[in-house]
């Protein structure tokens, strides 16, 4: 395979961009139904939402499962629009890489909060 | 010396005392460009006449141009994707906060509704329910924006100015209602 990293990565022309471009498109896709598949579950159950209801619907592992993977994609998704922010609007570079440390740093905490919560219960 | 030789000598020596007389690589140009056969329309005298340049902005000030700037729909969708994307990045440990609350058990459950209506960390009710309100509002925003987006993304049809003017105002329009109707609900209008 082509080497593609270190001094000999490619950083322009065709197809840079691309992975981070579809990576975007199909995070999006899968929280988006990951949201219309918990938002049916809370539409169809009767009378007002209780806790039981609520958890009810993370309970099952196959939820778990699919609440993980949304949660990593969303990580992911989160991680490449910031850069675009950062790389749009914030040009001293020392100012850009301490803002995408934090964003690493604060979304990777957040990640494994979020997981914790969700195989705790 | 050949004929052409000494032509081109003395063709050379010509042009060299004209550029000692320039004496300026400015002046040099002015003459070079006197030569070329291109019409010049327009002499220095007709400058004045001519319609007033129009501004140029090279480097955009966010605080004395960007609020002059009248935007499209389709720009108030793009720019307000990136303001509700940056708003639940930085919200983003209230949501697993909520999330944690309302889904570990029956207390911390109770806990979870009381920061609406009691408060929490010293903030009242209202503070939290606006900041869930916002919440509601920028993830709304990103998912219909985003819909649009990946529409955008296989559709020709959908690229085209007016139906891109047209997605911009249902996007903008239906956030807004949406996020009124569950607004309504958050603040037990019904």
């Amino acid at each position: 395979m082509a080497v593609n990293y270190g001094s000999k990565r490619i950083v322009v022309g065709a197809h840079y961009g691309m992975r981070d471009w579809l990576a975007q498109r199909v995070t999006a896709v899968l929280m988006a139904l990951f949201t219309v598949v918990v938002l049916a579950q809370v539409l169809i159950s009767s009378g007002p939402i209780t806790y039981d209801t609520w958890s009810g619907i993370f309970a099952p592992q196959a939820m778990k499962t699919l609440t993980f993977a949304v949660i990593m994609a969303m990580l992911y998704h989160v991680w490449v629009g910031m850069r675009d922010v950062f790389m749009d609007y914030i040009k001293p570079v020392i100012l850009r890489l301490v803002l995408q440390v934090f964003a690493i740093v604060w979304l990777i905490a957040c990640g494994g909060w979020a997981i914790q919560v969700l195989w705790r219960f | 010396m050949t004929r052409d030789g000494q032509n081109q000598a003395i063709k050379a020596s010509q042009q060299a005392s004209r550029m000692l007389h320039c004496n300026r690589i400015s002046s040099w140009l002015t003459f070079v460009t006197q030569q070329l056969p291109t019409p010049r329309k327009h002499s220095m005298s007709d400058k004045a006449t001519l319609a007033k340049k129009r501004p140029e902005f090279r480097n955009i000030n966010a605080f004395s141009d960007l609020p002059s700037y009248r935007l499209p729909a389709a720009g108030w969708v793009s720019i307000l994707h990136r303001v509700s994307g940056v708003l639940m990045f930085a919200l983003m440990p209230f949501v697993i906060w909520m999330f944690d609350t309302s889904i570990s058990s029956e207390i911390s459950y109770a806990r979870f509704t009381s920061a609406f209506s009691v408060g929490l960390l010293g903030l009242p009710g209202m503070v939290w329910k606006l900041l869930a309100l916002a919440l509601m509002w920028a993830y709304l925003h990103h998912f219909l924006a985003g819909v649009r987006h990946l529409r955008m993304d296989i559709s020709h049809d959908a690229v085209t100015k007016a139906s891109g003017t047209n997605t911009a105002r249902v996007v903008l329009t239906l956030s807004l209602a949406l996020t009124a109707v569950l607004g309504a609900k958050l603040f037990g209008l019904y």
